[in-house]
């Protein structure tokens, strides 16, 4: 037994004598880097590779025989309908986006403001867009926007108003692809606006309006700084979905008419799938990468700078 | 014979010293509390002998057999955590016996553990419920229950009443007592407060920056502190610790506080000091307990003090009194019914037998 | 008066509230509602245009064709096929890549939690060409038949569902207490029973949010199918129901809406038991990450 005071132990470790335990934490570090082997390999494989394949790709001819350089990107880039391509993609993103997100915001008040009881229902009916496969819904939108049939159409023409060509005519085929891709996302902006509403402390409010702010003024400087983050990486996340979306304009329009709803992903799968050129087809779609990375680079700073600050 | 013992132990943290050298060594039954401040190493050190830690130097031995290298799941011990940790998922009864379980022991041989050990701790009605159907006292209780019912060599304890209230604290620390005293295993026990360490440890292990300050019994702890740190750490409220010199007078030391107060030593600590007389930098520590009212005459080593208390806490039992001397706020506990006043000049007695010195610069109680 | 006030103005808030929720409601029910309606018309009455947003003389012919089409069935057999090994595949490597991350700390391991969050930049559509050289060049060079074969879906898929089920699992992993693997750990419990007797049992929601997500995922997707799979006998339903029944001129529309609508249920059953799983993993993502 060991009644003794401490001993001045010298400060800095004998370096010598280092065994203890060392062979245990290597063991645990390997059974580790194991178990997140199958996810490394799957996206290593199937992600990482295929994306860097693709720059490989678009550098090859047609018959992808030989190597052409950058042939690819310059035949693009002298086609007029490659910038048209590129102008519908992303009106067609940001505008799909700033929708959904203003809708998911608005609705999420909404349903916010209601009784906690009612709530779930009215949130499980809201959700329904998002639920059914985007496939399936925009055939039944197909089927909407029929245009010996539309049954909004139907309803158009009873009221004194014309029928509208919504897949026949270029821009009502715009605006008809966005409203369905509208359609289809808010749900899920709703969603999680609604989780953050939540999230908000009622107390921020109740000072603002001791303070003598409005509903307005409430929003503005209570609600939006709160939930700046999860705005941001929502938006992020539609932006990169919404363009890159395939389903939507495929089944709607297949680009049509004439090539004026095109996006990056329908022009490159005709291109590439239907046309058989798959390097031209790789060239188009490489196109969305550098928008994409932009985008996240500008959204992830800000979340990051937030983060900081918090 | 389930000692433990812990030789030349460090740990570091990438360079960063948590455990700076620690030789210990607990007997087969016995009950040791590790205190001291946050971030002096008790808990690194409880988690090193628990396995959950590695051990970047030295050993530790369990039962007499070098455990470094051995996973948690083989030293045969059990822990109780701060904040419990039970399966949220399991009944109180699955909680307890989910050690047993792993081990596969017979499901009588489990049932009979279960019951007896729940029947020690009073949850014996418990046994269905889930953590979260239960207080705080309750959870803890099935903590410990889990811990016993294995059996192990060493019990663990990382500062299990920190997230009660007061009163239970109280409560629990009467029931851990009482369970070592039925369950003799050995213990080591690791909490920041010193009442807890006083009442349960049949030795305490003070740690201070990583280093063992003393270890010794808590009546050895109290009365003769070995550094200046232990001395200032166990007791409250704690030791009143002045700045002073020595004086020689013609055959006899006196002890000079600032200004004009100078209290003779005791003739049987004379020899013992003479040899500090020149040094610098030395320090005279008193309980509040032994700086009381004038209550008779004068014992051969106590002497008298006058001075003005500048503010009085009636504690109905005791009243302390507190007064300034040479920019150091000091704390007497007098009777109340000498009814000192705050504002007043006070006749004090300060009973020098119990006086420590000390040197400032290595700490260390002469 | 002040108290009344707040009152009215609470109540008009109210009033206002449930107003836009019907109106919105009717918005995003209406598509699903018409293509119920519609499943159940002839195609007489679908032609006559009497009133398209009623049924007259409800009919189950539409049903009653596509249960027993050949090729309907095979669609629908494939998704289900698929999807389910999907799911299966995923969660073992989700969970075990996401106890992994959470717990256990290799070099690395902080990177690849955040670069698995970085893949969702790289979307299907700038993979399905290279994919479709890669699955050709594999096939030329090793016999086996990779295209135009379901079972590859069954490969690409789980890069879909993957990342984001890692996700949500390390968020429900990270929030587990570490004090539970520890007291487990002394317990006398292995690594892998830690993870198979407390972890999962306590991260149930996770597992099942998750799990819904993969199947949900798995059922819906369109572009792999449509790039990897050509021949009727090898689709899948979101595949196959475009592009069988859609044949030239002539629209069946009473069966279209039908196969559309029951290709839609497996995932409307799920979210309508499961709603609170489901929602749960949507914001798991986007709070716990």
């Amino acid at each position: 037994m060991a009644n003794g005071i401490a001993t001045q132990a010298a400060a800095r470790l004998p370096v010598t004598r280092r065994r203890a335990g060392r062979r245990f934490a290597r063991h645990k570090s390997l059974v580790a880097f194991l178990m997140a082997l199958p996810l490394i390999a799957l996206i290593a494989a199937l992600v990482v590779y295929p994306a860097l394949y693709s720059l490989f790709l678009a550098m090859l001819n047609k018959g992808m025989e030989h190597f052409v350089g950058l042939a690819n990107f310059s035949f693009l880039f002298r086609r007029d309908l490659f910038w048209m391509v590129v102008k519908q993609s992303v009106i067609f993103a940001v505008s799909a986006v700033i929708f959904k997100a203003l809708i998911g915001f608005v609705v999420a008040h909404f349903v916010h403001n209601i009784p906690a009881k009612g709530q779930r229902k009215w949130r499980g009916m809201l959700l329904v867009p998002w639920v059914i496969p985007p496939a399936m819904s925009t055939l039944a939108w197909f089927w909407l926007f029929d245009p010996s049939y539309s049954a909004f159409n139907w309803v158009l023409t009873r009221l004194g108003f014309g029928a509208i060509p919504w897949l026949g005519d270029p821009l009502w085929a715009r605006f008809s692809v966005i409203l369905v891709n509208v359609w289809y996302g808010a749900p899920f902006f709703l969603i999680m606006y609604l989780a953050a509403l939540k999230s908000v402390p009622e107390q921020l409010y109740e000072a603002a309006a001791i303070d003598g702010a409005n509903w307005w003024q409430k929003i503005w400087y209570v609600t939006l700084p709160m939930m700046r983050n999860i705005i941001a990486i929502t938006v992020l996340f539609s932006l990169i979905v919404t363009f890159a979306n395939f389903d939507i304009v495929r089944i709607l329009t297949a680009g049509g008419p004439i090539d004026q709803t095109h996006v990056f992903a329908t022009w490159a799968f005709q291109l590439g799938i239907e046309g058989g050129d798959l390097p031209l087809g790789a060239c188009v779609s490489l196109f969305m990468f550098p928008i994409l990375g932009v985008a996240a680079y500008f959204i992830l700073r800000d979340i990051n700078r937030r983060g900081n600050e918090a | 014979m389930a000692q433990v013992n812990l030789r030349k132990v460090f740990k570091e943290y990438d360079d960063v010293p948590a455990v700076r050298g620690i030789d210990l060594d607990i007997a087969d039954k016995e009950f040791v509390v590790l205190v001291g401040p946050s971030g002096c190493g008790k808990t690194t050190t409880l988690r090193m002998i628990a396995g959950l830690e590695d051990i970047t130097d030295g050993e530790i031995l369990i039962g007499g057999d070098v455990v470094n290298d051995v996973p948690p799941k083989d030293r045969d011990i059990a822990m109780v955590f701060q904040n419990y940790a039970l399966y949220p998922h399991m009944t109180v009864h699955e909680n307890m016996s989910f050690g047993l379980r792993l081990k596969k022991l017979p499901k009588d041989e489990i049932q009979r553990r279960v019951n007896a050990v729940a029947g020690i701790l009073g949850i014996g009605e418990l046994l269905e419920r889930k953590p979260r159907q239960l207080s705080g006292g309750q959870r803890q209780r099935v903590a410990m229950g889990r811990a016993i019912v294995r059996n192990p060599k060493v019990f663990l304890f990382d500062e299990p009443l920190s997230n009660l209230d007061a009163k239970l604290r109280v409560h629990m620390r009467t029931e851990i007592k009482k369970v070592h005293q039925k369950v003799r295993t050995t213990t080591v026990y690791v909490t920041h407060d010193q009442v807890e360490a006083m009442t349960l440890a049949d030795r305490v292990v003070v740690m201070n920056g990583g280093l063992i300050e003393q270890v010794g019994t808590p009546h050895e702890l109290y009365h003769s502190p070995a550094t200046l740190f232990v001395a200032g750490f166990i007791g409250s409220p704690a030791m009143n610790v002045m700045r002073c010199r020595l004086e020689e007078t013609a055959d006899a030391l006196r002890l000079r506080m600032n200004g004009d107060i100078a209290l003779p030593i005791p003739a049987e600590r004379v020899a013992r000091y003479r040899p500090y007389l020149g040094r610098q930098n030395l320090l005279f520590g008193l309980r509040p307990e032994h700086l009381t009212d004038m209550r008779g005459p004068l014992q051969p080593g106590q002497s008298s003090l006058e001075t003005t208390l500048d503010v009085t806490e009636p504690l109905g039992m005791e009243t302390l009194v507190f007064f300034s001397l040479d920019g150091a706020e000091i704390c007497a506990r007098t009777n109340p019914a000498a009814n000192l006043q705050a504002g007043r000049r006070a006749q004090l007695l300060a009973d020098l037998r119990y006086m420590h010195l000390i040197d400032a610069d290595s700490g260390r109680v002469l | 008066m002040k108290a009344a006030s707040l009152k009215r103005e609470r109540r008009w808030a109210l009033v206002w509230s449930y107003i836009f929720l019907v109106i919105f409601a009717v918005i995003f029910l209406t598509p699903p509602l018409y293509m119920l309606v519609t499943s159940l018309k002839t195609s007489a009455e679908i032609s006559a245009v009497t009133l398209p947003w009623w049924v007259f003389h409800p009919t189950l012919e539409n049903y009653y064709a596509l249960l027993t089409s050949e090729a309907y069935l095979t669609f629908f057999r494939n998704s289900l096929v698929v999807s389910l090994a999907v799911v299966a595949i995923t969660m073992v490597i989700s969970i075990f890549a996401a106890f992994s991350l959470s717990r256990m700390h290799f070099w690395g391991s902080a990177t690849l939690a955040t670069g698995v969050f970085l893949t969702y930049l790289i979307p299907e559509t700038l993979l399905f060409i290279p994919l479709f050289k890669i699955f050709a060049f594999v096939q030329d060079w090793t016999g086996i038949e990779m295209m135009n074969h379901w079972w590859v879906l069954i490969l690409v898929f789980p890069t879909l569902t993957v990342p984001f089920c890692t996700w949500i699992m390390i968020g429900y992993f990270a929030s587990i207490p570490k004090e539970l693997d520890e007291a487990a750990l002394i317990d006398g419990a292995s690594y892998f029973q830690v993870l198979t007797r407390v972890f999962l049992p306590v991260a149930l929601p996770g597992v099942i949010a998750a799990t819904i997500f993969a199947f949900t995922v798995s059922w819906a997707d369109f572009l792999y199918p449509m790039a990897f799979t050509t021949s009727v006998d090898q689709m899948v339903l979101p595949a196959g129901i475009v592009t069988t029944l859609i044949k030239g001129d002539v629209f069946n529309w009473g069966q279209i809406m039908t196969a559309a609508l029951l290709g839609a249920l497996p995932p409307l059953l799920i979210y309508a038991f499961l709603m609170d799983y489901y929602i749960a993993g949507l914001t798991a993502g986007a709070t716990k990450g």
